[in-house]
């Protein structure tokens, strides 16, 4: 079971009903549940789309790409069905949002993907979470056995004449998966290559036909919109930022927690006052504020607000609203090479520049980190990462590509003090050099 | 399940996992069989095994401790926790104990980042995990099973 943490600055909406049984479908009931899915069946597609349109959300997953939007791109006449995907495959690191969501409200999430259904005329939603989180799909499976039982799902959904269906379905572990394309692959049953942008999912996505592909905290935040209102949504975050977002911060802070702040809260007060800060006396030496494929941050560049454009003008990105938080005791290079070896491991081999890069990456830094690191070495990682940037099918080789020229171009110093056979500043005994 | 996809294969990753929990691993005979009901050829099925990370076609002990070491347990000692498993049971990664009690495996992240460091006991969550719960974990365990 995850551990709810709060703070008097967090507004909740999405984790509203976090700790109050709501897996209980009565209990979800008298929560107001099920009343903004009955409230988007009266007002029809068109109200809802441009009720989320007017929120300004936008995908919680890591894109940031506006939902609104995103759904009025599916066609209103189709040959082939139509979908709606709920990507519950959360692996970027850093990221455990999403768990709490279905450990403790996951009807909001079944809600939510209803309602998309509704919005862009599909019949079947599926929920896709990945396959270590067992105890999440029993507890997503329950709540959906028991919304059709209750004849919230089904045929003839609160007599409107909709059929409506919806499913749980469970990967077995891969990163790459969370991945709008390869998640499309993964549910049907193959290796999850990314696919070929356009066609869009939006057009052509799960077995041929136009799919609406959302991740679960943008899904789940659809039922609050439709009862609060796009606007009051909106007004909660920032212009063209709308909302609350779950942030998950970990690493070196006093108390690490998922908290659900407005979109534009700052990040030094979200570290300093939100996590309490760095303990044992350490000092902060960065921050990464999107889940580990995005750009590292110095602690003189976080005084701004934590929202997808505030980010975007420090360099870095939203992502998954994953706060990672390092303190002084950290070795850059020892970082590097992790973040190396997870896209390494996590590289299906389909694109080139991201199968021979993640590669080569992890290879120089190991052998960088043990000692064996030659001047030209931190050109080189740069060299290897900018040449996987845009050159992949999905956005891997860039998750890859990221961080890594970030970390060699804010700690070059640090790359530096590594060079000649000289032991790893930040260990006593570091171990012997291996050229 | 496999009423819910338009074709037969898409229940291919749910099914191997679940057919992976009943059986301990994806045997030859468990590849065929899922190969048959999924009107796939056994190729195409391995695959899809060899892709994913939890799919395994060997077993592994009865108890399986994946330790997360990815950044945000590595900032809390994720890869000390590691070493300590190694040492206590005697086995390195992707390893199992002589007795096929224990197989120990550093896994990527788990998504319990702010719970770090962290592991999974078979589908158990361990979080904030220190070596004196590890020991005891363990320890616990070795007690249950010579009863």
């Amino acid at each position: 079971m995850a551990y709810l943490v709060s703070h008097p600055d967090e507004v909740k909406v999405v984790s509203k009903r976090f700790g109050m049984g709501a897996t209980n479908l009565d209990r979800y009931l008298e929560l107001d549940g099920y009343k903004a899915l009955q409230k988007a069946i009266g007002m029809g597609p068109d109200a809802i789309i441009n009720e989320m349109k007017a929120s300004n959300l936008r995908g919680r997953g890591g894109a940031g790409f506006p939902t609104g939007m995103k759904w009025s791109f599916v066609p209103k006449q189709s040959a082939k069905p139509k979908y709606v995907l709920c990507n519950g495959d959360e692996s970027e690191p850093g990221t455990c949002k999403d768990r709490l969501i279905f450990e403790h409200d996951p009807h909001s999430v079944i809600e939510g993907v209803m309602i998309a259904a509704i919005a862009v005329g599909a019949k079947t939603g599926f929920i896709y979470l990945r396959g270590e989180y067992r105890y999440l799909i029993e507890i997503m499976e329950r709540a959906v056995a028991d919304a059709y039982a209750r004849g919230i799902i089904g045929k003839n959904i609160f007599g409107s004449g909709v059929d409506l269906d919806v499913y749980v379905h469970s990967g077995a572990g891969a990163y790459e998966v969370g991945e709008e394309s390869a998640l499309m692959e993964s549910l049907e049953g193959k290796r999850g290559v990314p696919r070929i942008r356009p066609p869009f999912p939006a057009v052509v996505g799960l077995w041929g036909g136009p799919t609406v592909i959302n991740n679960a905290e943008t899904l789940a935040s659809v039922p609050h919109i439709i009862l609060g209102g796009g606007e009051w949504f909106a007004n909660i975050g920032t212009p063209k930022n709308g909302g609350t977002h779950l942030v998950s911060i970990s690493g070196n802070v006093e108390r690490p927690g998922v908290y659900e702040l407005a979109l534009g809260y700052n990040l030094k007060k979200m570290i300093y006052e939100v996590a309490g800060g760095i303990p044992n006396g350490r000092k902060l030496k960065g921050v990464v504020p999107g889940g580990s494929s995005v750009p590292i941050l110095l602690p003189e560049e976080i005084d701004i607000p934590a929202d997808y454009d505030g980010l975007a003008k420090a360099g870095s990105m939203l992502g998954s609203g994953a706060v990672i938080v390092l303190d002084d005791s950290m070795c850059i290079v020892r970082f590097a090479l992790r973040v190396a070896k997870f896209y390494q491991h996590e590289s299906c081999g389909w694109c080139i520049p991201c199968r021979e890069g993640t590669d080569w990456m992890k290879k120089t830094l190991t052998r960088f980190h043990a000692g064996g690191g030659v001047a030209k070495d931190i050109d080189n990682l740069k060299y290897l990462a900018e040449n996987m940037l845009g050159r992949t099918f999905c956005p891997l080789g860039d998750a890859a590509a990221m961080p890594i020229i970030s970390y060699v171009q804010k700690y070059r110093k640090e790359f530096e003090e590594h060079l000649d056979g000289k032991p790893c500043p930040f260990e006593k005994a570091a171990e012997p050099a291996l050229v | 399940m496999s009423t819910h996809y338009p074709t037969k294969r898409s229940v291919l990753v749910p099914m191997l996992l679940y057919i992976q929990d009943e059986v301990g691993c994806l045997t030859d005979e468990a590849i065929h069989e899922i190969a048959q009901r999924t009107e796939l050829s056994a190729l195409e099925v391995r695959n899809v095994v060899s892709y994913y990370s939890m799919l395994r076609t060997h077993p592994v002990g009865k108890y399986n401790l994946q330790v997360c070491t990815n950044v945000s347990c590595l900032l809390r000692g994720g890869e000390e926790i590691l070493e300590h498993c190694k040492k206590k049971l005697g086995v390195g990664n992707k390893q199992s104990t002589p007795d096929g009690l224990f197989h120990l495996e550093e896994v990527e992240c788990i998504g319990a980042c702010s719970w770090a460091p962290a592991m999974q006991l078979n589908y158990d969550y361990h979080e904030n995990f220190t070596n004196e719960k590890i020991d005891e974990l363990i320890d616990g365990i070795r007690k249950k099973e010579q009863q």
